[in-house]
């Protein structure tokens, strides 16, 4: 039997060795990323989230709305309430109507969503080419790369969860030429990264020293990439750190209840033979 | 109540008064503290335990998540959303329900793998057999439906899909899928009545879980050895014994199931939900939640016409076949013995057919195409094979173990060890591992 099961498991390898360049896209997989927030101790570094809010509404705004944020979510990036205020008032925010049926411009208030870039998705699309670039609240979460057998059964163990934000830093930085002969569509870019193509139409969005850093951090496209990146998780899954803390004690709580439960099983059971 | 007759005696005046008028408490002893129990049933005997807490613990977050859920296309991804940023706790809400449904499949599955082990659904338990597969049937029909509330872009495609395969059924196909869809396409009025059907049908299950268990209560469980209850020593009490046994397992299954919730708690969920559904956007691969990937691989295995039945249809009825096959399984297998333990070629048809269902969730995730095709077919005539060809034959022609004569005699002969080696317990021992 043992040895029709380890034969089984031969032929099964064979299969899956053959067939697990099936999936075309993206043409390499993204470099897993050294992240704050990974593990099951995992937080969010307020400065690195910080920073990519900044890369994020100097750069990435101008075409991508992020209507789940509100500005008073910020507060979570270390912002202090007037901060958070003083952010919020920057932006102008069509509110309305009013008692005369008009609608009017007001500055922003911590309760206001984050503005979108378009009045509507239609816009959005007739600037772009027809199709409206993807609002970036979920977008960390949205995204991931098939990790493949066996590698997603390692992850149970490793506790990988970090493929949406690897998938976005891997895209940011992996612009490149594309290799000799290879028919690039007209308006697109190659990158091989890219989840659904070979080239995609968004044209690279960051360059070195396009955001100005004021805590000293290398101005770079790695590091823009980097901590847009974390910020974009930090957007998808705000309540990661709670969700990590209260974990532990529930695993530290079941676990220790699991050895009482079995001691009393033992106990109970000494008597009986089974 | 398998015994028929009662021990409960009330203690107090209060207990005697409510005992003559409403012998609740008596029920709720008979069945739970006093009831009979095979006193060698392993772990695998406590799934029954975890999948009713595993039902209570889908109600009890579901009913709270719909008190903040709007079921409405403009309104359903958003209001997710608001559970998971704005509700107090609702990202702990919503995880344990999403992570909760895929662990009720994974006790389940193991529930039913158990049951084929151990032949279960044989004589006289086949009512308590066909009552667990409506209840999985009614699990399976729960959980497609859930899953399309959040409205994403697996929602939204994967409603599509399964309901597209209504249309295959000649003459009466377009006018259930209609039905099921309240209109032509997947859309408002498909959401509202999925959430309705959603909220419904936990409660239908509870009812069966209801008739199941007082089924099992009539006949008395099966045991690893397959024989039946013969005398008083062949039993314990429910509790303690299988209370605090059921009670370890629960504990640990949970710790299982809090690992996901709090680690990995996207993990069994395809990052194309966090995508608000487009009517105008097909995915890219629409794959259905992971425990309907099987029957996903048997659907698309189908690619040939057999006579008039053309492929769509013959797909169809391959998959609910792959379900309706299970209802007939106490008739299927013709072996006199029941428990696997003393069936050494059942056994190895049995880990197959294990081996085989995973195979076929891999294959169900693949794309439809080249040699997973080819795959496919061979995993389903393997799956279709076991239950219609193997179980009846092999009943017929397997010489079986020599079976103890009790349950007791193979308790001992186990316990006495190695020493002493009878016929008996050589054939005891390989229930240890399961």
């Amino acid at each position: 039997m043992k040895t029709i099961l380890s034969g089984l498991a031969a032929v099964g390898l064979m299969f899956s060795a053959t067939v697990a360049v099936a999936a075309e896209y993206p043409i390499y997989k993204p470099q897993e990323m050294d992240w704050s927030f990974a593990g099951p101790f995992g937080t969010y570094d307020k400065g690195q989230l910080q920073r990519g809010f900044k890369v994020y509404r100097e750069s990435c705004s101008a075409c991508h709305s992020m209507k789940l944020v509100a500005f008073r979510n910020l507060e979570a990036l270390g912002f202090s309430d007037a901060q958070v205020r003083a952010i919020a008032a920057d932006y102008t925010i069509t509110d309305g109507p009013d008692a005369d049926g008009e609608m009017f411009e007001r500055p922003g208030i911590p309760a206001d969503r984050l503005p979108s870039p378009f009045p509507n998705e239609e816009a959005a699309a007739a600037s772009n080419n027809g199709a409206a670039p993807p609002d970036f609240s979920l977008i960390a979460k949205a995204r991931a790369v098939e990790r493949g057998f066996p590698t997603f059964v390692f992850d149970i163990f490793t506790q990988y969860a970090q493929s949406g934000p690897d998938y976005i830093h891997a895209l940011l930085t992996g612009y490149q030429e594309p290799p000799e002969g290879k028919d690039v569509p007209e308006g697109t870019y190659y990158n091989p990264y890219f989840i659904a193509g070979s080239s995609l139409a968004m044209a690279p969005p960051l360059m070195d020293d396009v955001v100005t850093y004021d805590d000293g951090s290398p101005q770079t496209v790695e590091q823009y990439a980097r901590d847009v990146s974390a910020f974009l998780m930090w957007a998808a899954e705000p309540h990661l750190e709670e969700r990590k803390k209260v974990g532990f004690r529930v695993m530290i709580f079941l676990l220790i209840f699991a050895g009482l439960v079995y001691l009393t099983k033992r106990k109970v059971w000494t008597e009986v033979a089974h | 109540m398998a015994g028929g007759h009662s021990t409960y005696t009330p203690s107090s005046g209060i207990g005697r008064w409510v005992d003559q008028r409403l012998p609740l408490p008596r029920l709720v002893y008979d069945s739970f503290v006093a009831y009979p129990v095979p006193r060698n049933l392993n772990y695998a005997y406590t799934f029954g335990g975890i999948l009713s807490i595993m039902l209570v613990v889908q109600i009890l977050t579901g009913v709270v998540l719909a008190m903040h859920y709007a079921a409405s296309t403009e309104l359903a991804f958003n209001s997710v959303e608001k559970i998971m940023r704005d509700v107090n706790s609702g990202w702990l809400l919503r995880y344990l329900h999403a992570n909760g449904a895929s662990f009720f499949f994974i006790a389940v599955y193991i529930h039913i793998f158990r049951g084929l082990y151990y032949g279960s659904y044989k004589a006289p338990r086949e009512l308590l057999w066909i009552l667990g597969c409506i209840i999985y049937l009614l699990m399976m029909a729960t959980a497609f439906m859930g899953y399309v509330l959040p409205w994403g872009q697996m929602s939204f495609w994967g409603a599509t899909v399964i309901t597209g395969f209504f249309t295959a059924i000649p003459l009466v196909g377009e006018w259930i899928q209609q039905l099921l869809l309240g209109g032509f396409a997947v859309d408002n009025p498909t959401l509202n009545r999925f959430y309705s059907l959603h909220y419904l049908l936990p409660f239908m299950i509870a009812g069966v879980v209801i008739l199941h268990v007082w089924a099992l209560h009539v006949t008395g469980q099966t045991n690893p050895t397959g024989i039946e209850v013969k005398s008083k020593t062949d039993t314990v009490a429910f509790t303690p014994y299988a209370t605090i046994k059921d009670g370890f397992a629960m504990v640990l299954f949970l710790a299982v199931f809090a690992y996901f919730v709090f680690y990995i708690p996207n993990f069994l969920g395809h990052a194309d939900n966090y995508i608000p559904a487009n009517s105008l956007k097909t995915p890219a691969h629409i794959v259905p939640e992971w425990y309907f990937l099987p029957f996903y691989a048997i659907l698309r295995a189908i690619t040939f016409n057999i006579g008039p039945i053309d492929s769509k249809l013959g797909g169809v009825l391959a998959m609910f076949g792959a379900i309706a096959v299970l209802f007939v399984v106490p008739w299927l297998d013709t072996s006199k013995v029941r428990s696997a333990v003393y069936r050494p070629w059942y056994k190895l048809f049995f880990w197959l057919f294990v081996i085989d269902s995973i195979f076929l969730g891999w294959l169900g995730s693949r794309p439809a195409e080249g040699v997973y095709v080819v795959m496919s077919q061979i995993a389903t005539a393997y799956y279709f094979g076991f239950f219609i060809i193997i179980m009846p034959l092999l009943g017929l022609i397997e010489t079986p173990r020599r079976l103890p004569n009790s349950i007791t005699e193979a308790v001992l002969a186990k316990t006495k060890g190695s020493a002493t080696v009878t016929p008996h317990s050589a054939a005891a021992a390989p229930e240890k591992r399961a």
